[in-house]
This record gives C-alpha cells, structure tokens and sequence, in this order.
C-alpha cells in the first residue's frame, strides 16, 4: 500500500517536472513546478519530516512560486517565438540523460552505509518533529543559522538596490 | 516501508529533468525555476538519507538550502526585472553583452 502510494506521488512529480521543461507558456510551467513541490512535501509526510513538509509548502510553494508567478505576470512574457536557438533541444536532452545514466549507474554500484543516529519514528512522535529541529538548531547549528540571518540581509539590499530606478 | 533507493532514483529523475531544463530552455524565469527543481530534488535526498540515518542534521541542511533558495530568488527576479527595464526581454539569448 505504501509503495503503490509512493508509486502515484512519484509519477505525479515527474510528470509535471517534465511539463515544467515543455510548456510553452511560463505560467504552466510554474503551475506544473507547485505541484511538483506539493508532491515533495507529501513525501516528506512520508519520511517522518512534517515540520520540512509545512516549510515546503509554505516557503517554496507559497512565497517562492508567489513571487516567480508574480514577476511574470508583471513582465508579460510571451511565449518563446519561434526563433531559431543556438541551444540545440538534442544536445542539451543528452547531456542530461547522460548524468542521469552516471547517476544511476553510482547509485547500483554503491552501497549504502553509515552509523544509525538516534532519531527515529517513535522519538519524533514523543517528542516533537518541529522541537527536534529548533534544538539541533539553536544548539549544534547556531553559527550557520547567524550566517543565514546575515544571507538575508544581503539579498534584501540586493533586491533593494537592483530594482532601483537608475543602475 | 519504502526503501531509501526508490528515494534517491526520483531524486536523480528530478535532478536531471531539472538539468535538461536548464539546457534547452530560453526564457531566463523557467530555467530560474528548473534551478529550483535541481535545490528540491537534492531537499529530497537530504530528507531521505535524514530518515535512513536516523539522524536530524539532513534536515537541517535543507532549512538552510531553503533559505539559500529564497534569498537567490528575491536577488535573480531582481536582475531580471532590472534586465527587462534595459531589453524589453528576458530571453537568455539577449544576454550577450560580453561575448566577443
């Protein structure tokens, strides 16, 4: 049951992942990229990560995508014309079959190992999934979580700066 | 129980869809969101491996890899809509102003 609900998530997910790269219309394509994230989040549900599945959809889905379809609303893209391109469809096509052939071909051969760590389904419903996360957070993470506040301040001024009238 | 292969084949799927996207694709905001689709196709990895693992710090990466993702995305919409100002266009075969 689980692998059959899997199964359909998946296949949602790389459908509209490849309608993503084929509409022709941006639009489309950033509608087939929600669904894509709503797939994502749900199989986070799945993998006992609920607080990343909220963080998905509020943050990708919501404000990120909000944000793209906004700005092409406010360009007013048309579609690609018909124009002859220098990116041949073919070649940039093989490229990324190729890697994903590597990829494939990596994940066969290798094996998985690793130490097992504490966490597991039963900890993250005693406890908390969204807890487990502020204190890893605040405690082992407190230096890049600072760097981060720092990241943001940077893309505010930015964006700030960029879409001044004169640059 | 799904196991962490099939996680990481639909992330590799992902990933590489989000390549080609990249390659073929002209208009700058689609291949911005195959970028996007690349950095999810990875949070899934990370969050596979997390659960498989046992171990929250995946998880954590992904916080900041979400953050990182924000930030390009208020900074690149930025540089687009400051590149249309000047083009009238944001078709990336416009954007030749240093080539020979």
């Amino acid at each position: 049951m689980e692998t059959f609900f899997f199964m359909i998530v998946a296949a949602v997910a790389v459908l509209a992942g490849i309608l993503v790269i084929t509409c022709k219309n941006p639009i489309n394509s950033a509608l087939s990229l929600i669904l894509t994230f709503f797939c994502l989040a749900t199989l986070y549900v799945t993998l006992d990560a609920p607080f990343m599945a909220a963080i998905q959809v509020i943050v990708y889905a919501g404000a990120i995508m909000v944000l793209i379809v906004f700005v092409i609303m406010l360009l007013n893209v048309r579609t690609e014309a018909g124009r002859r391109s220098s990116h041949s469809v073919l070649f940039g096509s093989l490229i990324g079959l190729f890697g994903l052939f590597q990829l494939f071909y990596l994940l066969n051969r290798s094996s998985l190992t690793g130490q097992k760590g504490a966490m597991d389904s039963d900890l993250i419903n005693k406890v908390g999934h969204t807890e487990l996360i502020g204190k890893a957070l605040y405690t082992d993470f407190l230096l890049p979580f600072e760097v981060t506040s720092i990241l943001l301040l940077v893309a505010i001024i930015g964006a700030v700066i960029l879409t001044k009238k004169k640059i | 129980m799904v196991p962490l292969h099939s996680y990481l084949i639909l992330s590799a799927i992902l990933f590489s869809i989000g390549t080609i996207g990249v390659l073929i694709r002209r208009n700058a905001i689609v291949i911005f969101m195959c970028v996007e689709m690349m950095l999810n196709a990875v949070n899934l990895t990370f969050i596979a491996f997390s659960k498989h693992l046992g171990n929250i710090d995946g998880q954590i990466f992904v916080f900041f890899v979400m953050t990182v993702a924000a930030a390009e995305a208020a900074v690149g919409l930025a540089l687009m809509i400051a590149f249309y100002k000047n083009r009238e266009s944001i078709d990336v075969e416009d954007m030749k102003l240093m080539k020979l």
